[in-house]
């Protein structure tokens, strides 16, 4: 879609909201949906004489993301104030960073389209999130407007793309690997939804080859990834025919419509804020030393590329399947937890991504966990395919009767009475009934046609609700079948 | 009279039962009564809360079980501090109508330790002078001379200790407000290490430089208020946990071999003759009592000052934003749209001095000059940081003079650079976050006060306070009293 002759650049700024129980700097809750200012004191509603106080579990999980996306952790860090006026924000600035932010210069791995590149991570920092205004109609002629400061104060982690990503696709593989490590961490919910994890772009086009940047635009307002990857395609396609018409690219921040699939002109630079930045005289510097660095290393948790190698290599998957079931945590834990139970990897892997994956998002780590089959009980349909009781076919029945009821397999079967039919002297009646009531079918078996067999065998299947054991009803068959 | 009395004096009444908290509650409130309409000292008198207050304190007394040397003992704080219940305006339109939810940490710890508030002082707005003359309702006056301003910012705070309107009372000193008052109103005020005591509910000025402390009659009030209002708090990053001494034992034992600098910096081309003989007087006491004096040199005096005039400023321009008619205080009618509400609010809100300042920070943070303006005077700090702490390798303590000149006449100073200048002997020692104290020492032939600053190391109050307290015990300034009923 781009002329060949230009080249996109892409750099991705993403504010994930932490996990944290309280807020950056007061101790008010951060749960989400209470009721309108009900999460706030005179700290987070910006009264005055009120003072920040720094909160250390922000600051650990800020860390935590830093050293799994490699970043070097600054030893000494500090925060800023960011001045604008806007009546969400009760301070009118933000309790930030900017020189001397909490982390710099990490790398994140991503493969899109089998092609691996390692894109570099600018910075990680630390900041406070602003209030919710709610207008009586649109912005634009509301006659009110109301403010939630609910969200005001919830720490957030701004996390920095370099300008090394080249394509929509890449941008949006990015930001799926992004959101996997962050979910990996239990540092943010990932819930793009609502607003735990944003995303902003900047993106400008270069003649192939050149070493200087173009002219830069932000996007903003891309709340999924499929909005990301329009948002930029539609982007490179504007500028590009801006281009080859001859027209210069204006630095702008533009908002992506998803209603009219396209990007809004939202504020030039002419009108770009002067945030004033000056370091926050409230708080002293944060000391991070190395020792609390290094138990904070020591607790990370295997990631997502670590783990995705070692169960294509320990567990014998495809590197297909290893990359889908390492996907979420949550999903690869579920997997782990089944094999331990039922040790044939391959035959869980097929049942978790055919079948699981059916019900459940593979990145949604709430409702991977709270599946109604736990891993146990997977393990335990396996066992039951494995020693001839049920079919797979069957299986695949009773799976779903265990999602839907939370019950495990045995007590399925054993209600809704499918256990196999195993039994020689039953399943040879019925084999001589089919035999006797398909003269045809025997004849064109004689005759040659093998695939005969297979209408036999389905017939067998019928009589019997599918519960006859295939292996056996093959070896009846054959004793019984005329040869010749 | 018991308004007449130390807070030491008053407790120990009160624990012989020769007087209640009751009866000095009321003896307070009726001098407020008769006085405070000339002195306009005060902004809100708490009549009921002391009241009750009071009542309160009596019973633990009659009880036996007083809570602190500071149980029962009338006091009033600047109107900065956050007072849950109680409107805290900060001299300002924009907060006339504000009342805190929470107390300030220092108002809490008053409150906790018995203490009973008359009321709210007045001030220059937003702390912003060095006259009370920008109040955005009223000036007060010189309890000396009430043609005379108190000094400021923290102006009443200074004149209701001299004209015993309360037995002591809290300040803010941003570049000056504690001492230069307490000099111009022959009170002993002290500025705290900055870190020393907690500004959680200090309305914020400049957030580095800001530091809250006590007006009384005597340095050894001062220290009993201090001891009550010191500490580490976990509301506020910025004050330190470094232990905090019994300052009232520390006060003993004298300046024998006490070293005491005489910084050659401070002694400026047009300071008062009548001051400098007076604090020069002051230093032979301190000689005569056993001290060594010494002449040292604090080189980066001078431009302390116009550092200050940036750093303080630029923070005010940040710490002044959030008064946007938004959430609570003055919100100007006739905005069509947000931005022209927050642009009549802060109008018809701000004083000309607020305005002035929130300009020249806005504009010394803006980018582009920030290296230039806010980022130099930074350094500057660091230099003049650095002039104290080779001082301090030398001597124990410095002396000077407080304020360059005496209180002025209202309406006499109209230049702003004039009333800046006011504040040039104090401003280095909050760029340094050093204590400091100015003690009286002495009258022109006007009859105004002169007053003595002595500066420390950091967190070592107890020597200032050690020294100013034997200039005390040796002088009989601090016994005069104002030409009041």
């Amino acid at each position: 879609m781009t002329s060949p002759a230009l080249e996109t650049i892409i750099g991705l700024e993403v504010h994930a909201q932490l996990s944290t129980r309280s807020k950056m700097f007061c101790g008010c809750s951060t749960a989400f949906g209470a009721a309108p200012n009900s999460q706030t004191c005179p700290v987070c509603q910006g009264m005055p004489g009120v003072l920040p106080v720094i909160n250390r579990s922000a600051v650990e999980l800020g860390i935590r993301t830093a050293l799994a996306l490699g970043c070097r952790i600054n030893e000494h860090n500090r925060f800023a104030r960011k001045h604008y006026y806007y009546p969400d924000m009760p301070k009118n600035y933000q309790i930030s960073q900017y020189e001397e932010p909490l982390a710099e210069h990490g790398v994140l791995a991503i493969e899109v389209g089998g092609t691996p590149r390692a894109i570099g991570i600018q910075r990680v920092h630390l900041e406070e999130d602003v209030g919710k205004l709610v207008h009586e109609g649109a912005l634009e002629t509301a006659r009110s407007s109301t403010v939630d400061f609910n969200r005001a104060g919830v720490p957030l982690m701004e996390i920095v793309s370099k300008p090394d990503l080249r394509s929509p696709e890449e941008a949006a593989g990015y930001l799926r690997a992004l959101r996997t490590i962050l979910l990996y961490l239990g540092v943010c919910d990932g819930n793009m939804e609502e607003g735990s994890l944003r995303c902003d772009a900047n993106i400008s086009l270069r003649p192939a080859g050149s070493e200087e940047y173009g002219v830069k635009v932000e996007i903003k307002n891309m709340n999924s990834f499929r909005n990301v990857q329009h948002a930029l395609e539609h982007e490179v396609r504007r500028q590009a025919r801006a281009l080859d018409e001859g027209e210069r690219i204006v630095q702008e921040t533009r908002l992506w419509d998803p209603e009219r699939a396209r990007t809004v002109s939202m504020r030039s630079k002419e009108y770009a804020h002067d945030y004033r930045y000056f370091p926050e005289p409230d708080l002293p510097p944060l000391q991070v030393g190395a020792g609390w660095v290094e138990a904070i290393r020591a607790g990370l948790p295997e990631l997502p590329a670590a783990r995705r190698q070692r169960f294509a290599a320990a567990y014998g998957l495809s590197a297909y399947d290893a990359d889908l079931l390492t996907q979420g945590r949550a999903l690869a834990d579920y997997f782990e937890a089944a094999v331990r139970e039922h040790p044939r990897p391959k035959a869980v892997a097929n049942w978790a991504l055919n079948e699981l994956l059916r019900e459940l998002p593979a990145d949604d780590d709430r409702a991977v966990a709270a599946c109604p089959i736990p891993p146990r009980n997977l393990a335990g349909l396996l066992r039951l395919i494995d020693d001839g009781t049920i079919s797979g076919k069957i299986a695949k029945d009773v799976f779903e009767k265990m999602y839907r009821t939370g019950q495990d397999a045995p007590s399925i079967i054993e209600r809704e009475g499918l256990t196999q039919v195993a039994d020689s002297g039953e399943l040879s009646r019925i084999v001589d009934q089919v035999l006797a009531a398909n003269p045809k079918v025997v004849e064109d078996w004689r005759s040659g046609k093998k695939a005969a067999l297979g209408f036999l065998v389905g017939q067998v299947m019928k009589a019997t609700q599918g519960r006859a054991n295939p292996g056996l009803v093959n070896r009846l068959l054959g004793e019984k079948l005329p040869t010749g | 009279m018991l308004t007449r009395l130390t807070i030491e004096e008053l407790g120990a009444r009160f624990r012989r039962g020769e007087a209640t908290p009751s009866q000095a509650a009321a003896a307070y409130l009726e001098r407020i009564g008769a006085l405070d309409g000339r002195v306009k000292a005060y902004l809100t008198v708490t009549r009921e809360t002391a009241l009750g207050q009071a009542a309160e304190a009596d019973a633990r007394f009659a009880a036996g079980r007083p809570l602190s040397p500071l149980d029962g003992v009338p006091v009033a704080v600047k109107d900065l501090l956050c007072t849950r219940g109680i409107r805290t305006t900060c001299g300002s339109r924009i907060l006339e109508t504000f009342v805190p939810p929470y107390d300030a940490t220092v108002v809490a710890r008053l409150r906790a330790a018995g203490a009973v508030l008359l009321g709210k002082l007045n001030l220059d707005e937003f702390a912003m002078g060095s006259s009370t003359e920008h109040s955005a309702f009223f000036p007060t006056r010189n309890p000396w001379d009430l043609d005379r301003v108190p000094g400021g910012s923290s102006g009443g705070s200074a004149a209701a200790a001299a004209a015993d309107l309360a037995a002591a009372t809290l300040g803010s000193d941003t570049g000056g407000s504690i001492r230069q008052p307490a000099a111009f109103c022959g009170t002993v005020g002290l500025k705290p290490t900055y870190g020393r005591v907690s500004r959680y509910g200090l309305v914020a000025f400049a957030s580095s430089l800001d530091q809250i402390g006590p007006f009384a009659k005597t340095v050894a009030d001062a220290a009993l208020v201090l001891g009550v209002i010191a500490g580490a708090d976990p509301r506020d990053s910025t004050a330190v946990d470094v232990a905090v001494p019994d300052y009232r034992a520390a006060l003993s034992g004298g300046v024998e071999g006490l070293r005491v600098g005489i910084p050659a910096e401070y002694f400026i081309e047009g300071l008062d003759p009548e001051v400098e003989a007076a604090v020069q007087a002051a230093v032979a006491v301190l000689r005569g009592l056993g001290a060594r004096t010494e002449g040292v040199s604090l080189p980066h005096t001078r431009y302390g000052l116009p550092a200050y005039y940036l750093i303080a400023p630029a923070e005010a321009s940040s710490n002044l934003a959030r008064y946007d008619g938004v959430k609570y205080g003055l919100r100007a009618p006739g905005g069509r749209h947000l931005v022209e509400m927050y642009g009549r609010t802060r109008a018809a809100g701000f004083g000309a001095e607020v305005k002035r300042r929130i300009m020249l920070g806005a504009y010394a943070l803006s980018a582009g000059y920030y290296d230039a303006y806010y980022g130099k005077a930074q350094r500057v700090r660091t230099l003049v940081r650095r002039d104290f702490q080779q001082a301090f390798e030398r001597v124990d303590v410095l002396a000077a003079p407080t304020t360059p000149g005496v209180a002025f006449r209202l309406g006499e100073k109209t230049d702003p650079l004039q009333m800046y200048l006011n504040d040039i002997l104090t401003i280095p020692v909050n760029l340094a976050g050093l204590p400091g104290v100015s003690v009286p020492a002495g009258f022109t032939q006007a009859g105004l006060p002169i007053g003595l600053q002595l500066i420390g190391r950091p967190y070592d109050e107890a020597t200032v306070l050690r020294a100013a307290h034997a200039y005390e015990r040796a002088t009989t300034w601090h016994q005069r009293k104002p030409p009041l009923p």
